[in-house]
């Protein structure tokens, strides 16, 4: 991820949403595999939420064995192509490798992405779905952790079939990550890997509206919940409704759906929220030819949750951060249009309980911000409706599961990805939700076999 | 300013690195360039009677993405007419009376021939003969180059036919296509040689194309064996030069051949007891402006130790290359690993574990930490761990003092012998 730079912004807006880092060229590929020391018992393996062979995978680049290479990845990976783009590698494979203690640590996520990228342009596909047992999973949702599942469960023998609400599957993969780091082309590539292992999507299928949870509860063998987060919710100040206020989410999946357009050109924005959203969303308003984009946040960058490379690409596209800032009243004309946010100044208290220091406005310290967009990027909903329709037990909306096997309240009922993240617990990684869809995968496999129904 | 003249068997030349008889000593041209950069000294190449080479001729093994480890050339000797290069010869030498210019020369085993080509390119002023009698590929096919250095008496008896008519010194160049290279070396002296060289190229296929499965290099889908050189060469070059050395019956200088590629490998080769050292793979490689750091490395070397002249360091590592019999059986090394410079990469446990002596302990400390400890009395010294290690200094190969005084195999055998004598006769 290092690799992306921010900053280069140009007047033509298509261009702006092109992918930054164009890849390795072979000969860097080969040079940095052969740096590599083959590590044994790796600790980037350990690193790595998927398990990724990491040294075979890059020995395996070295030799010109790109077929081998890109298969060990994606054999514990099934969005490994995506995740070669996403991951925060520094935080993972890249920040446990050895050489961070001696020169510098291999660029993993690179050579990641040079083999499957590899993998992308061939046409052979580099698995076979396993002899069909009889047995059918539906999978609401098809993002990462969706996708994941279907792929280990067609490689076991199941009839899988994923119900998406969206026009295309891929989830927050295909939607929620700006096309600059993640072309739409790549989670395309993943799903039809997964279609062609035999594995039914039905896209443009709400479930709760177009089909009922009962009825798949009973058309089903077993069912998975992959169903992700849904929009961010309100500030709850005044002037949520006005025009120019957007969602991060929704800002975001507009530019994944159609060409850039040029409402954002020459206006001033803020975006509340300091999490990698926020970055997104603050730095896809650059790219749309906003004039200025600031970050608004009631703690400090101590305390934000976007990793350091996501600021860093922040800075480097101009973005400007105001801390302990948290905002009180949108303000708008007479045409219902944004024209101020108006903000009060914070202080951190002494720590509480949990931990972590609470912001308190100062008094008299209002202020207001000449912006004409307001986005709103304060986390992401639960889709809680939809766990209850399931009539799964739920904390805050985030479903509740047994932390090894992902099984519900449920017995027929897994859920994994970001329906189960949240209240202090989990990651919402797009490499972790792959990890789940395997360990849900392998864990309906287990019922199966402990009751003999399938060989 | 370390003296770094040489003078070998009568040839002077103003440092050790000369150019081997190959490509880069076709023509005057590249010669004279390369005594502008700073050669000392270039060993024509090789003369006789006119051949005709292939296209292509070259192929290099690769190594972990290096391009250059190993080098396989299968072009013949020189292809120009004789009075070119004689021509060519005399203007350079005429343009640098200081620099060693030695033609290499090979002609049939017939004695008429060997006059004949000596005293034709005596004439134009060469320093010395070298007598090609390595080249293993095309001309020995023709019985001249490593088939003729290969039969101890055609080594002898062609030598002594170059020397019947040379005034110059005569360096024989041998061939390391044989099973033990002192007994061509001894019969070269035999023959009247002045010094010896060393090694001329080994007989190698370079690979096989995986997709055309023709060889590498092919002559429109044929192959045939080539020379190999370069780097990977060098320990096996140094091994013979070290065998010469220290062969009381070779008492001739020896000028060291195969691999060298910067000044520490030609301080080795001088150690181990070459007076000079010949170059040409580095010099393809990389131009002929690689002797400058040959020429700086070495002058520094040498005034770091102390040393006056690249003289005083021919051959001073000779008396500690012996024979296996002769080593100390109770001398014992252990592997120490340093765990605040190991970076755990855990490549000397594995290492160690399949494929030595397992005893390098992967473990965990109170606070977690992984590290790695070796099990001293397990340890056979063997170095693979420290060979392995990315790290410097991780891992040191340490003494430990023994109680028993030193014994080598051949100690022991004799005394085992004399207890065995002493048995009998009582």
């Amino acid at each position: 991820m290092s690799t992306i730079i921010g900053g280069r912004i140009s007047s033509n807006l298509t261009e702006n949403f092109e992918e930054i880092y164009k890849g390795l060229t072979r000969s860097e590929a080969i040079e940095e595999a052969n740096r590599c020391l083959y590590c044994y018992d790796a600790p980037c393996i350990k690193a790595c939420p998927t398990s990724i062979q990491i040294p075979n995978f890059i020995k395996k680049i070295a030799t010109d064995n790109l077929k081998g290479s890109a298969k060990t990845i994606l054999e514990s990976n099934p969005v490994g192509a995506s995740c070669a783009r996403v991951c925060p590698t520094e935080e993972l494979c890249e920040g446990a490798c050895v050489l961070n203690h001696d020169t510098k640590p291999i660029s993993i996520g690179n050579l990641q992405r040079y083999a499957t990228d590899w993998a992308m342009k061939q046409k052979a596909p580099l698995f076979k779905a396993g002899e069909r047992n009889g047995k059918t999973v539906a999978i609401i949702g098809s993002g990462p952790a969706g996708l994941s599942a279907a792929r280990e469960l067609s490689l076991l023998g199941y009839q899988v079939t994923i119900f998406e609400a969206q026009k295309e599957a891929g989830g927050l993969d295909r939607y929620g990550i700006v096309s600059f780091r993640l072309p739409k082309e790549v989670v395309q590539w993943e799903v039809q890997q997964v279609e062609q292992l035999g594995v039914e999507i039905k896209t443009n299928i709400t479930v709760g509206v177009d089909i009922t949870a009962e009825e798949i509860i009973n058309r089903f063998d077993r069912v998975i919940l992959a169903i992700g987060m849904g929009k961010v919710p309100n500030l709850g100040i005044e002037g949520e409704a006005l025009k120019g206020v957007y969602d991060a989410i929704e800002f975001v999946k507009k530019t994944k759906i159609e060409a850039p357009t040029d409402e954002l050109i020459g206006k001033n924005v803020a975006v509340i929220g300091a999490g990698n959203t926020a970055i997104d969303a603050a730095t896809t308003a650059v790219r749309l030819g906003a004039a200025n984009v600031q970050i608004i946040y009631r703690r400090t960058k101590n305390e934000m949750t976007a990793y350091q490379f996501e600021y860093d690409f922040a800075k480097q596209d101009g973005v400007e951060f105001k801390w302990l800032t948290a905002p009180t009243q949108i303000i708008g004309d007479e045409h219902n249009e944004v024209v101020g946010l108006q903000c009060v100044k914070m202080v951190l208290q002494e720590s509480d309980a949990d931990g972590r220091q609470k912001p308190v406005p100062i008094q008299d310290s209002e202020m207001i911000l000449d912006v004409d967009v307001v986005i709103k990027a304060i986390g992401q909903s639960k889709y809680t409706k939809l766990v209850e329709a399931f009539g799964l037990n739920h904390t805050k909306g985030v479903v509740d599961v047994d932390s090894r096997t992902y099984q519900t309240s449920q017995e027929k009922i897994y859920a994994c990805g970001d329906c189960i993240f949240g209240n202090g617990q989990g990651e919402a990684m797009v490499v972790t939700a792959a990890q789940q869809g395997k360990d849900v995968a392998k864990a309906i496999h287990h019922t199966f076999m402990l009751q003999s129904e399938i060989a | 300013m370390a003296d770094l003249r040489i003078n070998l068997a009568g040839i002077k030349s103003p440092n050790p690195f000369w150019l081997a008889s190959a490509p880069p000593t076709n023509s005057g041209y590249q010669v004279q360039r390369a005594f502008e950069a700073g050669w000392g000294g270039a060993v024509w190449k090789t003369l006789g009677d006119p051949i005709i080479n292939t296209t292509s001729r070259f192929a290099a093994a690769s190594f972990n993405g290096k391009k250059v480890a190993g080098f396989n050339n299968i072009e013949l000797i020189t292809d120009r007419p004789l009075e070119v290069n004689l021509k060519e010869i005399y203007e350079t030498k005429k343009r640098f009376p200081d620099h060693a210019i030695i033609a290499s020369i090979m002609v049939e085993p017939k004695q008429e021939k060997w006059h004949e080509i000596v005293k034709r390119v005596e004439d134009v002023g060469v320093d010395g003969f070298e007598l090609n009698f390595g080249c293993p590929h095309g001309m020995a096919e023709r019985g001249m180059g490593a088939a003729s250095g290969q039969v101890p008496e055609l080594v002898e008896k062609q030598t002594y036919w170059a020397k019947e008519v040379a005034k110059t010194p005569v360096i024989v160049k041998l061939t390391p296509n044989i099973t033990d290279i002192t007994v061509t070396a001894e019969a070269a002296v035999r023959g009247g040689a002045d010094a010896v060289s060393m090694i001329n190229t080994i007989n190698s296929l370079m690979g096989v194309d995986l997709d055309s499965w023709n060889t590498v290099p092919n002559v429109a889908g044929k192959g045939a064996h080539g020379g190999y050189c370069g780097p990977a060469v060098k320990p096996i070059a140094l091994n013979m030069v070290g065998e010469c050395a220290r062969n009381p019956l070779i008492n001739v200088p020896i000028s060291g051949i195969g691999g060298i590629s910067n000044w520490k490998d030609a301080a080795e080769f001088i150690l181990m007891g070459s007076t000079g050292v010949q170059v040409c793979t580095a010099a393809m490689h990389h131009g002929f402006s690689i002797v400058e750091d040959m020429i700086d490395g070495l002058n520094n070397y040498l005034d770091e130790k102390g040393i006056v002249s690249v003289m005083d360091l021919v051959g001073k590592s000779v008396p500690k290359y012996s024979n296996w019999g002769d080593l100390d059986l109770n001398h014992k090394v252990v592997a120490r690993i340093n765990n605040d410079t190991c970076i755990n990469c855990n490549k000397c446990h594995i290492s160690c574990e399949d494929t030595s002596h397992q005893c390098i302990e992967m473990l965990v400390d109170a606070n977690g930490k992984s590290y790695l400890k070796v099990r001293e009395e397990d340890c056979v010294g063997c170095n693979l761990c420290s060979i392995v290690c990315p790290v410097d200094g991780a891992i040191d190969m340490v003494e430990i003092k023994q109680a028993l005084p030193s014994m080598t195999w051949n100690q022991r055998q004799s005394r085992i012998a004399s207890f065995m004598t002493e048995k009998v006769a009582k």
